[in-house]
């Protein structure tokens, strides 16, 4: 480990904890099984809106929050299931959400963009890309004023670091010294352009050092090295030694929406890309220290079975009560249904 | 009571909440010092630093912290300095504070309120004079304040600071030095709850913040002239005091809608149209508004006076809408 000043750095070989590494896979392949059950779930139409999978990235929300307490805070983006699943959230109340139906974390009223479970400190994903991030330093000042060493996560896309919020964020974040790990996910893509294409100079980790907030690069497809990192930083920020930045690089391998089959991408990129896909890297490392391919196999078919069964599961469920569509609003001025439908 | 200014209300219902309650708190640029308007005045010598908090000049970051503050257990206050630069803050307001509740689905509240100072005051010009209460009143979440007086200003702040809904509170910049008599007692408001500040038959003007006073002096004038008008001050904007236009408005049959604001898609075509399809065979005339042209407000006063509803137009209004003009 270094502090990444220098640069990208990659996990040392030794050192390993492959029982932990193997756990983490594990969390690895259900992210990865719930994705591919919501992209089957939209193929059949059960699965409603925009759905923003996040295959390809799974070590960066694995092992991000594998390091996390239950009451540590969690901000994530649109394409957030996988980091809400890491956070501790029950899958199959993630899979009636996404379905719109009666028990899902948010009762069918948000969807798969806007997935929250806050009994497990996680505070939504977000539609608007970077404005999580002010809502992560806020959580952060609450934690200050009511005393107490949680920290807050806020987890961002490549995009985001081009919008307003990211730079006043980051100040903010300095200058009140708050405990907020920002993690930049960078898969590449802005939705359908190449972000480098749109982003001058060096990107989150240069913008987060000119504001002298400590930035860690690494390869964020490498399981091990965003365990290690985020259990470095987790400790410096729950000492009071805050904020940071990671910027992990991963790569999007799929559409920016399951309905988005990429074209725009020149042929062969995605395909070269599956070879560094942190689900296979990550095997080979416990192939290599002796753990049976049976054994990873087992792991994965688990993840697919739980899953299948929750998109089947999700399917068969009723619907949340249309009524619901008027609770929650607000308390002074609650709406009452359309008058032309009542009586 | 003694007799207490519009701006002092405010200053004094915040601090009581803060007393009341330690995850209060306010955050915005320069309240160290304040504030623009001496709102703050004090107040972070009383409670310290870390709940009277100066911030960075970033509206889209002091708004979004205060969601995720609020989400997370406090109370925040969100100073904006004017209403105009709340614009920077938008999303933040609109797409986070007033959708969380909802979209998460009842798991989280957002209760912070936002103090956005509204209406034209001394030449400010065209980025700091707007008043824009009908944006935040046609966003589902959100509860709009617009008081007129210090004794509203200190009870629907207070109920502001209460509630669990976010709250965008808005007080007029020309009302700050107006004195007049405190709260009777330390309660919050209620939403919703208008009130008839003068008694009469002939119409009824519906109004809110500054141009209280504007409708009232009219009120006054045509008094002399034996025009008896009604005025309600609605106080809120959202939910607004449905049932009190309606009961004054079926007595007086006839009704003018007046504001600060732009009258094109301003807050007065609610109340006038709820005011037509409820009471359309009960007026004897069409219901009247009355608001600004539609134009940016202008710097130099002859023109600024241009964008102003006066007594004098809410006069001419009123008697277009008896039929003896």
């Amino acid at each position: 480990m270094t502090d990444g000043q220098d640069g990208a750095v990659t996990a040392a070989a030794s050192n390993r904890d492959i029982a932990r590494l193997t756990a983490l896979h594990g969390l690895m392949a259900r992210i990865r099984a719930f994705e591919r059950a919501a992209e089957t779930g939209q193929t059949r139409g059960s699965v409603l809106g925009a759905v923003h999978l996040s295959i390809g990235q799974e070590a960066v929300a694995a092992g991000v929050c594998a390091q996390l307490r239950r009451d540590d805070l969690l901000l994530s983006t649109h394409r957030g299931h996988g980091h809400t699943l890491a956070k501790g959230a029950d899958a199959r109340a993630m899979m009636l959400e996404l379905l719109g139906k009666a028990g899902g974390t948010s009762n069918g009223r948000g969807g798969s963009m806007h997935i929250a479970d806050f009994s497990v400190g996680m505070l939504g994903a977000n539609g608007v890309v970077s404005a999580n991030i002010p809502i992560a330093v806020g959580a952060a000042q609450a934690i200050r004023l009511k005393g107490g060493d949680q920290v807050v996560v806020c987890l961002f896309g490549d995009g985001a670091i081009n919008r307003g919020p990211f730079m006043e964020g980051l100040n903010w974040a300095k200058v009140f010294n708050l405990p907020v790990l920002f993690v930049c996910e960078d898969n590449g893509w802005s939705a359908t352009t190449r972000t480098s294409e749109l982003t001058a100079g060096d990107g989150a980790a240069a913008r987060a050092r000119s504001m002298d907030v400590t930035a860690i690069e690494i390869d964020g497809n490498d399981l091990a090295l965003v365990d290690e990192t985020a259990r470095e930083v987790v400790a410096r920020l729950r000492a009071g030694d805050g904020p940071i930045l990671i910027h992990a690089r991963t790569y999007r391998l799929l559409g920016h929406t399951a309905s988005d089959t990429a074209g725009y991408r020149p042929a062969g990129e995605a395909e070269g890309r599956w070879e560094g896909d942190p689900m296979r890297r990550n095997r080979a490392v416990l192939e290599a220290a002796g753990v049976g391919a049976h054994e990873i196999d087992a792991l994965e078919q688990a993840a697919t079975d739980e899953m299948t069964r929750a998109l089947d599961d999700a399917e068969a469920a009723p619907f949340a009560p249309a009524a619901l569509a008027f609770d929650d609003v607000q308390d002074a001025g609650a709406p009452t249904r359309f008058w032309t439908r009542e009586g | 009571m003694a007799d207490i200014t519009y701006l002092e209300a405010g200053r004094l219902a915040l601090a009581e909440e803060m007393d009341r309650d330690p995850l209060v708190w306010a955050l915005g640029e320069d309240l160290g010092r304040g504030g623009v308007f001496k709102q703050y005045d004090g107040l972070q010598a009383r409670f310290g630093a870390n709940r009277i908090v100066d911030t960075p000049i970033s509206e889209a970051t002091i708004m979004g912290a205060a969601v995720g503050a609020a989400m997370s257990g406090t109370r925040p206050v969100v100073e904006m300095r004017f209403s105009d630069f709340a614009l920077c803050a938008v999303d933040e307001l609109v797409n986070q504070a007033a959708k969380a509740r909802y979209m998460f689905g009842g798991q989280t509240r957002v209760p912070l309120v936002v103090r956005e100072p509204i209406g034209m005051w001394r030449s400010s010009a065209a980025q700091h004079s707007q008043s824009l209460e009908a944006w935040y009143a046609h966003i589902p979440g959100l509860v709009v304040t617009v008081p007129a007086t210090p004794a509203d200003n200190y009870a629907l702040l207070k109920a502001a600071i209460r509630s669990d809904d976010p709250v965008v509170h808005m007080e007029h910049k020309n009302l700050w030095a107006l004195k007049g008599p405190a709260a009777e007692t330390d309660a919050p408001a209620e939403f919703g709850r208008g009130v008839v500040r003068r008694k009469g038959s002939a119409i009824t003007i519906v109004t809110w913040s500054a141009a209280v006073w504007t409708a009232l002096d009219a009120a006054a004038a045509m008094g002399v002239e034996g025009i008896d008008i009604e005025v309600i001050d609605l106080r809120t904007l959202w939910p607004w005091d449905r049932e009190l236009v309606l009961e004054s408005v079926s007595r007086t049959r006839r009704a003018l809608v007046m504001h600060e604001a732009v009258q094109a898609g301003g807050f007065g075509a609610e109340i006038a149209a709820t005011i037509a399809e409820e009471l359309h065979h009960r007026l004897d005339g069409p219901v009247r508004r009355l608001g600004a042209p539609r134009a940016p407000v202008p710097y130099a006063p002859p023109m600024e006076e241009q964008l102003k509803i006066t007594a004098g137009d809410v006069c001419r209004a009123v008697k277009v809408a008896l039929g003896a003009a």
